[in-house]
């Protein structure tokens, strides 16, 4: 029998709130200016809680849920930045910064880049764990963008956008665990995919893995609040 | 019984080296050789990058001079996208050259060698730095850091920031110069001048005190080789190699980045990581030549500006022919410096300066691309070659330390001659061996300098390996 009340009070950070049955505690964190640090979530996007930033604690659970797709429930009692929560998005984000190959210094994205800004917001100084210094490859053989693997964190927002929103879904992933990579078509190269070059993806990528050539050396920010416009309009018709 | 002095690390310089002497069984001096201890690998781990990161890539081999790597690179992007730069992005760039060349020959002539002319080679070394210098002489102290500031605010106004900018891109510049930014610079202008009249008078009132160094300060013969322009004016961003020998006659003009490669070779010592930069007609190593500001002057007529052809008419009073003593360098920096300033006001006058349109675009149109500029310390040239997505396949980078390699390690063996005798040696003899490599101001790795903090090490080391003796400074 499905639950009859839609409205569901909670509490995040001593704070009492109200929300919509079905909503994630994202969702109603935001609706409430509590800031719940994220990468691979968007607004406008599904959510398949990849990045494990958003992570929170419940009251009476140890297991720490995504706030991106947990969903709400009467009288849940949610916290979202206690030591232990720091500790691990601080965690996450070396392991990110390890796991590939992320030279802030030469890349496009210097000072537009999600994953440069989420660590100097999460207070990252150092990175404890070995670098893996993985030999990634490079995919420059379309006209107007670059994929360059050394700096994707596998978030899946290009993958998501190209089917969600273009709708040609080009994009996807190949492999499995640390292995992953995205990949256009069955792994062709980018250039002679079905890409429709419409230049979604490269705007949604958080850092410099997925850029338009036309803005190496310059300033190259990113605009993906496009998307909840776009998305709208569309339901909208 | 033969033995080894070491100096490691030599300092004041851009970078790591280390000197050895060896002595004969005699204590005198056998050979002498300049090594450049680091491995950097910027031509191997470039391949695989798309061809248009190589200026923000090839920029970070250098904090001094960066903004030589990103014009020989982005020249370099501009070949394989067969491509030629708005007027005003070349001014630009041409601008941004000069202020680099002003504020690093500020920093050779001030920061790096001022505290050997104007506190004496044999000066307390504790006090032989820039700081030595401001409380001697606080006029030249302040000219010094003031010159330096004046090249590097012009870089950050241009770049936004003044190391590692990324303004500078194939095809051309990112933004066009505004009118606030023009104004700015103009208004540096008087201070500018002003501060390099006092170097050039206090290096004039010295220079006759330094005759003994004069003497063998790589004082020998050697070819030259520098930019030109077709009018035989100097040149630092465009224009064509001429290469001259010792009497000044030229043996080869109109060197194009394209056909470098062609007549320019490199040699491998086996005591150091830098090449050796010769002519190839000429072979190995009698092909070897200069390059840097003594060459440049050397092989121009003018400068093609009323006040450095003034400073460049004295200094070609020096010699009748090609001026051959190393320790003019200084001297030639400080004409070049002054050509500098005087360029830089005549492009900010340009009434096309402040045009909007700085940037041509362009894929990759051939799969191979030369560029070549000259940097504070002599010519640089970059070579890539590319796939047809445009990532590097190849990249070789001949540096100016590199030509002028061989005259480094001929002119330490000539000042070691000199002053390490017997055996023996005293602080300000080996001082004035690192001098020597001071005066071409090499670019050695080049991420790093040091004011003389840096610990020197002079290590005698008889033939079985014993350390006979040991000085730390």
């Amino acid at each position: 029998m499905s639950d009859p009340v839609e409205v569901k009070t909670l509490i995040i950070d001593e704070q009492e709130v109200s929300a919509l049955r079905g909503q994630t505690i994202l969702e109603v964190a935001r609706e409430n200016d509590i800031d719940i640090p994220t990468l691979c979530h968007l607004e406008g996007l599904s959510d398949v809680g990849a990045c494990r930033l958003c992570l929170v604690e419940i009251k009476g659970s140890n297991k720490l849920l995504p706030a991106c797709v947990a969903t709400v429930y009467e009288g849940m009692e949610v916290r979202t930045n206690t030591e232990r929560l720091k500790k691990h998005r601080r965690m996450i984000l070396e392991m990110l910064f390890a796991e590939r190959n992320h030279i802030c210094a030469v890349c496009v994205s210097n000072g537009h880049c999600e994953l440069q800004a989420m660590g100097q917001e999460q207070g990252l100084t150092h990175i404890r764990l070995p670098y893996r210094n993985p030999k990634l490859t490079l995919d420059a053989s379309h006209e107007r963008f670059t994929a360059d693997h050394n700096r994707c964190i596998l978030c899946m927002r290009c993958v998501r956008v190209c089917a969600e929103i273009e709708g040609a879904h080009v994009w996807d992933v190949m492999g499995r665990g640390i292995n992953s990579v995205v990949i256009t078509d069955l792994n062709d190269e980018w250039g002679k995919s079905t890409c429709t070059r419409c230049g979604k993806c490269v705007q949604v990528c958080p850092t410099g893995a997925l850029f338009d050539k036309s803005k190496i050396g310059s300033d190259h920010p990113k605009y993906p609040d496009f998307l909840p416009n776009l998305k709208m309009m569309r339901e909208a018709q | 019984m033969s033995q080894t002095i070491t100096i490691d690390p030599v300092t004041r310089l851009e970078g790591h080296g280390k000197i050895t002497i060896y002595l004969d069984d005699k204590g005198e001096v056998d050979n002498a050789q300049f090594h450049v201890t680091q491995v950097r690998g910027f031509e191997k781990f470039c391949e695989g990058r798309p061809f248009y990161e190589m200026p923000s890539l090839t920029a970070r081999i250098c904090g001094i001079c960066p903004v030589s790597h990103l014009l020989a690179s982005a020249k370099a992007c501009e070949a394989i996208m067969s491509v030629r730069i708005p007027y005003t992005a070349a001014q630009l760039r041409r601008l941004l050259n000069l202020a680099q060349m002003v504020q690093s020959h500020a920093l050779s002539f001030f920061h790096l060698s001022s505290p050997d002319l104007l506190l004496g080679m044999e000066s307390d070394p504790v006090k032989r730095n820039i700081f030595g210098v401001a409380a001697a002489r606080p006029d030249l102290g302040l000219a010094g850091i003031g010159l330096r500031r004046f090249g590097q605010h012009i870089i950050e106004l241009l770049g936004t920031k003044r190391i590692h900018t990324g303004w500078v891109v194939p095809g051309g510049v990112t933004e066009p110069l505004t009118m606030a930014h023009r104004d700015e610079m103009l208004a540096m202008l008087p201070d500018a001048y002003a501060n390099l009249e006092k170097a050039l008078v206090a290096y004039k009132q010295i220079a006759d005190t330094f005759k003994p160094e004069i003497e063998v300060f790589a004082n020998f013969p050697t070819n030259y080789l520098g930019l030109i322009n077709d009018d035989e004016s100097i040149e630092f961003t465009d224009g064509a190699l001429r290469l001259i020998d010792p009497q000044g006659a030229i043996i080869e003009d109109g060197i194009t980045a394209r056909r470098f490669t062609e007549v320019i070779g490199e040699a491998v010592e086996n005591f150091s990581y830098t090449k050796f930069v010769y002519y190839k007609p000429l072979g190995y190593p009698e092909g070897s030549y200069r390059v840097g500001p003594l060459a440049r002057l050397n092989i121009v007529k003018s400068m093609g500006m009323p006040k450095a052809d003034k400073e460049l008419a004295e200094f070609k009073q020096i010699s009748a022919g090609p001026v051959e003593s190393s320790f003019h360098y200084h001297h030639a920096r400080l004409v070049e410096a002054m050509y500098g300033i005087e360029k830089i006001e005549q492009i900010l006058n340009d009434p096309q300066i402040l045009d909007k349109h700085v940037r041509a675009t362009a894929g990759v149109n051939r799969l191979e691309g030369a560029g070549q500029i000259e940097a504070p310390r002599g010519t640089l040239n970059h070579h890539y070659k590319v796939d047809e997505n445009g990532k590097m396949t190849w990249a070789s980078l001949v540096v100016a330390t590199g030509h002028n390699n061989n005259a480094m390690n001929r002119g330490v063996l000539q000042a070691a001659r000199r002053y390490v005798k017997d055996g023996k040696f005293s602080e300000g003899a080996l001082n004035r061996v690192e001098a020597v490599i001071r005066t071409f101001d090499p670019c050695l790795s080049c991420s790093t300098h040091a004011f003389g903090q840096m610990p020197l090490a002079m290590t005698l080391v008889s033939a079985d390996g014993e350390v006979m003796d040991q000085v730390v400074r």
